[in-house]
């Protein structure tokens, strides 16, 4: 079970809305394109954009990089909005040959490979917490979760792992 | 002791391992693979229940999950007692120990069985027409007895300690059902190379193939290519096999619930082991292959111990090497029984008679019972049978006209075993709003046009015998998957005609005797007459009236039978009385696997603040807000809550408190349409609101009642920083969003959740200043830099701030936000600075006393979803000039204005010491009886230790105009004389916020 | 459970979904210009359709976005789903 369930690193977190040439903007200042497909992330070095939704994105990056400066700097007077979420949720990383079995016996998703590819993310929930679920490896997933509901999660996910899920 | 009726070898067992098992206190041997019911064959033991209504002894009938009869509880320990196993699912371990059920004192010898003797007198409806008189006596007397007499089987008397564990599962093609339709298609499917689940509800997959000893499948005998196709299956790994799984319920858009046994079946499950899975099942296919199930004769006394399904019979001899008695009575309308017979007889049980109540049955079955020497009586009705708690001889006689007989002869047998054929399963068809149809030649029901994406494969949908079910199973399969393949099966079976008789066979033996349809619920045909009779007509009216098909196995055995019955007596076809509609379960589950793992510590989430720890140490008691846990009050020493709060609420008002306000939701409202939106949202004007500054919000709903409120404040043009409720965090986003989503699309403004962003430390009291002034970099503590209702930005300790100057306790206060990251760090820091000020920690209780001295409303405590912004009196807050907001053209309803609405209102007793209940109603006159007319509620009370009296808020009628009035608030002691004040008790100037 | 395509996120279960009443009631421009009678009408009165049924969905555990969708209040089919602001297909049920 320690293997399956990690902390993620420390980052900064903000969420990203706005419009069209605030987007463009952003994209400058990231160095990539915002992801426009649905629930896919785009990612350079250790800045990553997680589609949310059509114009949502919760932007990952290192902690000291100072990302949400220059976004804010980038995108100006263009209607925009980019709130600081750092602290507002936690990072688990759930990994393993597992970790599929493991998230489905609370996240009613689809989380085979061909439905749930590497890079894929989205909301959903985990038995009755709203995360953030986001694949990063064929058996690595990066969960986002409110930082009050983190024990809950922690405490589901091992319930759910203590069984072989092999199946 | 050896078991008497266990053959010598063959079957699905393993007679070297045997187990030793107790039923009823008895002490018997089974063997490994043995289900509860083959083991007590295999010692004699018929008789394993006793009926629900007339307490008639009853064996075993069927070998499956249709069992109506042999009900048990299963026995671990105290907590672990489960009730209503069918004994032929329950799965032989060594050790196990069940009982019978429905009997006292013992099976053998049941008190309760004199209700047979009054059977005459409690027909059908019996209940509805005899307890209806008086009407009093039905609650304390009629239901309570009725309902010791009713229910079945004994809950367990601790709680359930076993795990359940959940599984959302998806694949292309679901096969319920793994006997040769199901594997056939699961092998088909599986060729695709999409992902395949394979479920089926017995402990070893095959179906009726596990019971099958001369057929040839592509050469080989059925066991062989069973065994091959479960080996190909699991080596796919694109295919899940789940076995001891019951498919229970079919859910919209192809969702189906399965229920698997994880450990009941094991001897010593190991510590913690999850006893059930819930599966859920998404499916892009399905193929429904869940077989058809043996129909029952109706004849009188069918119900006897020894009487059984001659299927069922031929599984036990064939799966189990378990004989079902010595010299037995063959009784039948169908092919299959023959086959039965011939298997009973190579096995040495002496076969009394053929009884074939079909004038010329012909065909290689009939024809190989013939040759092999057996009687075959053609055209005969067993019309009885002989015995008390074993079946000992049977009746029979010729069927000479329509529903005549004539002679009766006695054949001494100990089994009788009968089939009137097999009824499709067609109820997890029925569960997916399939409509069936009738089979004019099969005589059955039969799945029609499709609700879903399903498809049914094999005797479920009437396509009998191992050939057709291999073909049929093999076709759906690559129908569900899409995928072109195809395989022709070479069977060698000998294969009978499929249809078989529905309804009661004729007799000649008088009124009183009982041929039963439902054995579950002891219905008779006579229950089924007599409801004709009394005029019912509707199928949905007689089940409800009779109770047949309403046990716990949803008349698996008996429903055609019963319409058959029905047809006869109203001179109508099946087809034209209808089906009842098939309920899930189809066949029962546990609470402990629906509830889950939903329970003790995971029942709900326990949210917790960055200060949470903190609070606990300091031996906070705390109290439940939402899914929050929040510090209700700190007790030191032996303090009770009273004496705490009292002693925190003149802490705050003498030096200084500090709260953890952090579950307070937080919105952050970001664009440069900020301002629009929320004069569009809240009924307060906020173009004007400086940046730097606060202003108390009420949101409306859009028919103008409160739905929350909270303090605002504009970090900058195009930000602003929204405080909701606790517990209105997300209604209040989602109905912005709302809002903003579908209505003003082109505001450019964005919502963004940041109650966990940030954690809020309140410091509220004369002494808030002087203690925080130590610990801001960068931030001008004056007032003059920093008056009431301002905010600032800086640092403290170290930590990025937003620095709120506002008062919910009306004392001068600050509400200090940092990343919750460092909560609790910064927390500590102003708690060191605090104590040379008698800074003490405080509750929600002392919050809740607090304000209530200031006329602060809570909302859902003063409000309570009917009260206007006028009512609350907060008609000062509306921005007037505005031309809209959300609930402003509601407001402007008359009703709205009605100087009687109920209005908010401090009440004082006249007895100080004297504190109100909340939720009390409030009089105008005293000594009123009730009815009386009542003209408020009290909605918060309290002892206020700074006004050294108690003091009450109040919602009442008029309630500003009648200041200074008495009113009367009843009571079960008397009334209590009140006087209307203002809401605000503490410094109505507003003096020591500016402080 | 439903499984219900969001239009931006496609097939999703119903756990993620929050229902979100009758579509296409659009707030008055000027509520002040009602009458009491069309006020009512438009706060309170509501369609309760046997078969297809025009109504508001969230997306809430997803992309968060309200749409719309045409489901089939007999048999809860799902006819078609489509984004808020776009008009309402001119479909007829799958019966029909």
């Amino acid at each position: 079970m320690a293997d399956l369930m990690t902390n993620a690193p420390s980052m900064a977190r903000h969420v990203l809305r706005g419009r069209l040439e605030a987007l463009l903007a952003a994209e400058g200042a990231l160095g990539f394109a915002l992801p426009r497909e649905a629930c896919r992330s785009a990612s350079l070095n250790d800045a990553h954009a997680l589609w949310l939704g059509p114009d949502e994105w919760l932007i990952l990056s290192a902690p000291e990089a100072g990302l949400g400066d220059r976004l804010e700097g980038a995108m100006g007077a263009h209607p925009h909005s980019l709130v600081e979420v750092t602290d507002r949720q936690v990072g688990l990383v759930v990994s393993g040959i597992e970790a599929e079995a493991v998230l489905s016996v609370g996240c009613p998703l689809d989380l085979d490979q061909a439905a749930f590819p590497i890079g894929m993310c989205t909301r959903t929930v985990l038995s009755k917490a709203e995360i953030v679920l986001w694949r990063t490896g064929p058996e690595t997933f990066h969960l986002e979760v409110w930082r009050s509901f983190a024990a809950y999660l922690r405490a589901f996910l091992t319930a759910s792992a203590v069984v072989p899920v092999a199946d | 002791m050896s078991a008497p009726f266990r053959t010598d070898a063959g079957g699905q067992i393993d007679r070297r391992k045997s187990l030793t098992f107790t039923f009823d206190g008895r002490t018997f041997q089974g063997v490994e693979g043995d289900t509860l019911a083959s083991a007590l064959l295999a010692n004699g033991v018929h008789l394993m229940g006793r009926s629900f209504k007339y307490h008639r002894p009853r064996g075993v009938l069927g070998a499956g999950s249709e069992e109506p009869n042999a009900l048990v509880s299963v026995r671990r320990d105290k907590a672990r007692v489960t009730p209503n196993l069918r004994a032929t699912q329950v799965e032989l371990y060594d050790g196990l120990v069940a009982q019978s059920q429905n009997r006292w004192p013992s099976l053998n010898f049941d008190m309760g069985a004199v209700t047979s003797l009054l059977s005459p007198f409690i027909p059908a409806g019996f209940y509805y027409k005899t307890f209806m008189w008086p009407r009093k006596a039905w609650d304390h007397l009629y239901e309570p007895a009725i309902r010791a007499a009713a229910g079945l089987g004994d809950a367990p008397t601790e709680a359930d300690p076993d795990r359940y564990l959940n599984r959302f599962a998806h694949c292309e093609v679901l096969v319920i059902g793994a006997g040769p339709a199901g594997l056939a298609a699961a092998l088909a499917a599986s060729k695709s190379g999409q992902r395949v689940m394979l479920v089926d509800e017995q402990a070893q997959f095959g179906g009726s193939l596990l019971a099958v000893t001369d057929a040839l499948i592509d050469g080989k005998p059925a066991q062989v290519w069973l065994d091959e196709t479960l080996a190909t299956l699991a080596a796919n790994p694109k295919v899940t096999m789940i076995c001891r799984a019951n498919a229970f319920g079919y859910f919209a858009h192809n969702m189906i619930g399965i229920t698997e046994r994880l450990s009941e079946h094991q001897a010593h499950p190991d510590a913690g082991a999850p006893r059930e899975r819930l599966w859920q099942v998404r499916a892009r296919e399905v193929v429904l292959a869940t077989g058809a199930i043996e129909r029952p004769l109706v004849f009188p006394d069918n119900d006897r111990p020894g009487v059984l399904l001659a299927d069922a019979a031929r599984i036990y001899l064939n799966r189990y090497g378990v004989k079902p008695g010595k010299r037995v009575v063959v009784a039948t309308g169908h092919d299959e029984a023959y086959r039965a017979a011939l298997d009973m007889h190579r096995a040495g049980v002496e076969i009394a008679a053929i009884v074939d109540a079909r004038p010329y049955p012909r065909g290689p079955l009939v024809e190989a019972a013939k040759a092999a020497g057996l009687t075959v009586r053609e055209g005969y009705a067993i019309t009885g049978t002989i015995g008390e708690l074993r079946v000992n001889g049977a009746y029979i006689a010729p069927i000479i006209a329509a529903g005549q007989v004539g002679q009766t002869e006695t054949l001494s047998c100990d089994g009788v075993l009968m089939s009137g054929g097999f009824t499709p399963s067609v109820h997890l068809f029925s569960q997916s709003r399939g409509k069936v149809v009738w089979d004019e030649t099969l005589e059955t029901y039969l799945p029609g046009q499709s609700a879903e994406a399903e498809r049914s494969a094999g005797a479920c949908r009437g396509r009998f015998g191992l050939a057709q079910a291999l073909a049929d199973g093999f076709a759906a399969g690559a129908d569900a998957a899409r995928h072109p393949v195809t395989h022709s099966f070479a069977v060698e079976a000998v294969e009978g005609d499929p249809k078989g008789v529905v309804g009661a066979l004729p007799h000649n033996r008088g009124q009183g005797a009982k041929a039963f349809i439902d054995w579950q619920n002891d219905v008779t045909t006579k229950d089924l007459k007599l409801a004709v009779r009394e005029g019912f007509q509707s199928i949905e009216h007689i089940k409800r009236y009779t109770t047949t098909g309403m046990a716990t196995d949803q008349g698996k055995t008996s429903n055609l039978n019963a319409l058959g019955v029905i047809s006869d007596a109203l001179h109508r076809p099946i087809p034209q009385i209808g089906l009842t509609t098939f309920r899930m379960p189809y066949t029962p589950v546990t609470f402990g696997v629906l509830a889950g793992m939903a329970r003790g510590d995971l029942f709900d989430p326990i949210r917790t603040t960055p200060i949470h720890d903190w609070a606990v140490e300091q031996g906070a008691v705390f109290e439940d807000v939402s899914l929050w846990k929040r510090a209700r009050f700190f007790p030191q020493g032996r303090e009770d809550m009273e004496a705490a709060v009292r002693r925190e609420c003149l802490s705050v008002r003498k030096d200084c408190g500090i709260f953890d306000a952090s579950t307070l939701g937080k919105i952050e409202v970001v664009g440069p349409d900020a301002a629009e939106f929320m004069n569009r949202m809240y009924i307060n004007a906020w173009t004007k609101l400086g940046v730097g500054k606060c202003r108390y919000g009420i949101l409306c709903r859009e028919d103008g009642f409160v739905t929350d409120d909270g303090v605002v404040g504009r970090i900058a043009h195009d930000r602003f920083h929204v405080t909701t409720t606790t517990g209105g965090a997300a209604r209040v986003l989602g109905m912005m969003e709302d809002y903003l989503q579908t209505e003003w699309p082109e505001l450019n403004v964005w919502l963004t959740s940041t109650t966990e962003q940030w954690a809020v430390i309140a410091l509220q009291g004369p002494k808030a200043r002087t203690i925080l002034e130590g610990l801001v970099e960068g931030i001008d503590l004056s007032p003059e830099a920093l008056s009431h209702m301002s905010l600032t930005e800086g640092k403290i300790c170290g930590v990025p701030t937003r620095l709120f100057r506002v008062s919910f306790s009306g004392e001068l206060g600050f509400e200090i936000n940092v990343p919750a990251e460092h909560g609790r760090k910064v927390w500590e820091a102003i708690w060191a600075a605090g104590q040379p000020h008698g800074l003490t920690p405080y509750g929600t209780e002392t919050m809740h006393v607090l304000r209530a001295e200031k006329g602060f409303i809570i909302i859902g405590q003063e409000t309570d979803g009917t009260a206007t912004p006028d009512d609350v009196g907060l008609t000062w807050a509306v921005g007037k000039a505005k031309p809209d907001y959300v609930g402003k053209r509601s407001l402007a309803r008359p009703a709205m204005a009605d100087p009687a609405r109920k209005q908010l209102v401090g009440l004082l007793t006249q007895d100080p010491a004297v504190v109100l209940d909340e939720g009390a109603q409030i009089i105008v006159t005293r000594g009123q009886k009730p009815p009386m007319k009542l003209m408020g509620h009290v909605t918060s009370s309290y002892h206020s230790a700074v006004m050294g009296r108690s003091i009450a808020l109040a919602m009442v009628s008029g309630g500003r105009a009648r200041r200074g009035e008495t009113l009367h608030v009843p009571m079960p002691e008397g009334d209590i004389a009140v006087t209307v004040t203002s809401p605000v008790f503490y410094d109505p100037e507003g003096a020591r916020v500016n402080g | 459970m439903l499984l219900i395509t969001c239009p931006h996120c496609g097939p999703r279960p119903e756990l993620e979904f929050v229902h979100g009443g009758e579509a296409h009631i659009a707030r008055p421009a000027q509520p002040e210009a009602l009458n009491a009678e069309e006020w009512t009408e438009y706060l309170y009165m509501r369609a309760n359709p046997k078969g297809l049924h025009a109504e508001r969905w969230r997306h809430l555990h997803g992309c968060a976005r309200f749409f719309n969708a045409l489901r089939d209040t007999t048999t809860d089919q799902f006819v078609v789903t489509y984004k808020t602001g776009e008009a309402r297909p001119d479909l007829k049920g799958p019966a029909a």
